[in-house]
């Protein structure tokens, strides 16, 4: 039954890349669009089939209990992004924003960027990891540029100079992991393969370890948006088609994140390491109380929801910094909650960015009379995003928050202050998005509300009830996190 | 002999943060670029050095790509990039040349410091070539940051990730695999380049980043 496994993983790589390149040469949009989602969802029915299927961890590539929950996640997002992606498309090429050869290029750039995280996610090489990474960015930089108007020009560039800077720093961090492996695992393609890694890692030497986590960290965490390093985030957000949002929200910046994780392990297993909880909890406040501020100041809706990413990947960076059973469980609760929120909101965003032919907040107004279902589903997603009971959200914000107080009460409090401070923006302006006297465009909207609500429906589900083998498999990752 | 390979393995990557350090002082995007072709050639002399050291053939492979796309074609088509932009005049700098200078000195300082102590056990060839590398490192990020005209923050990337070459190939017996891949990096990363500076040109006649600042997003 192996090959079926191997098949399976082959799948999850060879679908996108085979569906990229026929859709570089295919013309017509309807039709890409629509292959689009096919190849979307053969990779979701191929990464379902992972969890049933492993193969043995190999050189370059592996599946495990970790990554394996990444991978379903990636996926299924990337799926329902690409049936979001058919309609609003529909509607660019409608306006004449976007022209039939750059949406030919536009679909043929989203499967290799899902090729790239993929990729990242099941390299068993920390080379491979950092190549494919580096794939993803690339990739999106292109997307993010191509409106071509000169804001979405510059949000590329700085995207594409503070990613490099980012992505050299991470190859940095490379080498001196090899180098630090080097002496007890042997030359070559072992030192950078990650299972043998780990499992020989408590003769490394912990000096440059320690050094090689810094650049990683510093490197990797760009990628995430932890500020300081987020400058580029907001602006990459914003000037995108919205779909991209959409999938750097709920995707790539977990893929860096999970790339993060996994060095956090392997010092994890030194023993005279730094260790590097603290780091990230320290990285992680900072990005959530400052992008907690800066959600007051904001006039571009995609902006504001750029600066609520950053809020929450600092929410799971903390929670992944404190460690332990019950955090890292919150953690992971709480990206997948965030990654199917933020996409969800990103799609309402979308249609209304669409209908009402803006994106600054105080042109849009009283949603829920004009455009009753979209307006409807942004409250529930805001409502969802901001933390309130009883949704998915509320209960992974919950459980981090109560396993701080229970071990280092001190930082609970910057930690709610911050929850507190996102929670009062994200509301003031809901207010007047969605019920304030109506403004903009009536006309009606032809949107795809499917891939918003089935996303909606599972946060409003997980908040009331997790399955049980779900929470078991939630529970025994976090305890191989550490 | 061994002491003789040390020495210029030794030499090869000192002058390499030479030429990066005097990439920071020039004034002329033509100079630059002339410069970075020296700082390509540099490490391809490097790269192939230490193919030879290590008895690695593999290596020769990564020289040779730093030669003939580093060294030749990337500065070339830089430099008529730049003629048929017509901006071959002065590099905006953002801080004067003497304090970006002492920063550099303070970088390549700290780079020494920090590798040195970090790694007493390692093998000294290994060990101080990536001190060197981190110091290219830190200076092509300097310049990046230090320069407000797009061709010279791309130039200050690509020395940049000469330093991460001079540091991978430092790192005895490191897999082919990224080698390959950093070369393909470079090559995609100068297509979007490339992408972007016509674009740019479409857009405001000028590829100076600075210009772009008045579009901020933000729109206040």
């Amino acid at each position: 039954m192996s090959f079926l496994g191997l098949d399976a993983l082959g799948a999850v790589l060879l679908v996108p890349i085979a569906a990229a390149t026929i859709l570089i040469v295919l013309p017509g949009y309807v039709l890409s669009a629509r292959l689009n989602v096919v190849a979307s969802l053969v990779t979701l029915g191929a990464a379902v089939l992972l969890f049933f299927e492993r193969p043995a961890p190999g050189q370059y590539l592996h599946v495990d209990d970790l990554n394996v929950v990444f991978i379903v996640l990636n996926t299924f997002v990337g799926f329902t992004t690409s049936v979001f992606s058919a309609s609003y498309i529909a509607h660019e090429i409608e306006i004449g924003r976007l022209t039939p050869t750059y949406l030919r290029f536009y679909h043929a750039m989203y499967q290799t960027m899902m090729f790239g995280m993929n990729l990242a996610l099941v390299a068993n090489s920390i080379g491979l990891m950092w190549v494919a990474v580096e794939l993803a960015t690339l990739t999106t930089v292109l997307m993010v540029g191509i409106y071509r108007t000169s804001e979405a020009l510059e949000a590329a560039w700085k995207y594409f100079i503070l990613g490099s800077v980012g992505i050299a720093l991470a190859l940095f961090g490379t080498i001196l992991v090899y180098m630090a492996a080097r002496p007890v695992v042997g030359e070559g393609v072992d030192a950078m393969t990650w299972t043998i890694l780990v499992a020989n890692a408590s003769g490394f030497d912990p000096a440059l370890l320690n050094l090689a986590f810094i650049f990683l960290l510093l490197g990797y965490g760009t990628k995430v948006g932890l500020a300081p390093l987020h400058a580029w985030l907001p602006d990459a957000h914003a000037e995108g088609p919205t779909p991209i949002s959409a999938v750097l929200s709920g995707l790539l910046l977990n893929v860096a994140l999970y790339a993060l994780l996994r060095f956090k392990i392997l010092l994890a297993a030194t023993p005279q390491a730094i260790a590097p909880g603290p780091l990230l909890v320290t990285l992680g406040l900072t990005s959530l109380v400052f992008a907690a501020f800066m959600l007051y100041r904001r006039r571009d809706i995609k902006r504001m929801f750029a600066y609520s990413s950053i809020e929450h990947m600092g929410i799971i960076a903390f929670a992944f910094g404190m460690g332990g059973p019950l955090a890292n469980f919150a953690g992971l609760l709480h990206m997948t909650m965030h990654s199917l929120t933020k996409s969800a909101i990103f799609f309402a965003v979308g249609h209304i960015a669409q209908v009402k032919g803006t994106q600054k907040i105080a042109e849009i107004r009283g949603l829920t009379v004009t455009h009753p279902v979209l307006g409807w589903g942004l409250v529930l997603g805001v409502v969802a995003i901001a933390g309130l009971p009883p949704l998915g959200i509320f209960m992974s914000e919950f459980l981090v928050v109560s396993s701080t107080f229970a071990r280092q009460p001190w930082l609970a409090i910057p930690l709610v202050l911050g929850l507190l401070v996102a929670f009062g923006a994200l509301l003031l302006r809901l207010g007047g998005l969605a019920f304030g006297e109506p403004a903009g465009s009536t006309a009606p909207v032809e949107a795809s509300y499917v891939p918003m609500f089935t996303h909606l429906g599972l946060v409003c589900t997980a908040g009331i009830y997790l399955p049980p083998p779900l929470v078991a498999w939630f529970q025994h990752v976090a305890a191989l996190l550490g | 002999m061994d002491r003789f390979a040390f020495d210029l393995a030794h030499l090869l990557a000192g002058g390499l943060v030479l030429v990066s350090f005097t990439m920071l002082y020039q004034d002329r995007l033509y100079a630059l670029l002339n410069i970075f072709a020296i700082h390509a050639l540099v490490l391809t002399l490097s790269v192939a050095w230490q193919a030879n050291v290590q008895h690695a053939p593999h290596l020769y492979v990564t020289a040779a790509i730093a030669l003939v796309f580093k060294a030749i074609v990337v500065p070339l088509a830089l430099h008529r990039m730049v003629v048929r932009l017509g901006i071959h005049r002065e590099v905006e700098t953002v801080v004067g040349i003497g304090a970006t200078m002492l920063a550099g000195i303070g970088l390549v300082a700290l780079s020494m410091v920090v590798m040195l102590r970090v790694t007493p056990g390692a093998d000294p060839l290994a060990r101080e070539d990536l001190a060197f590398a981190l110091a290219v490192v830190l200076l092509g990020l300097l310049m990046m940051v230090t320069r407000r005209n797009a061709v010279s923050q791309v130039v200050g990337f690509m020395s940049l990730e000469n330093g991460l070459i001079l540091a991978a190939t430092g790192a005895k017996g490191m897999p082919l695999v990224v080698e390959i891949s950093v070369a393909f990096s470079i090559l995609i990363a100068f297509i979007v380049i490339g992408i972007f500076l016509f674009r740019i040109r479409e857009r405001f006649d000028t590829v100076d980043v600075h210009a772009l600042d008045r579009f901020r997003g933000e729109r206040r």
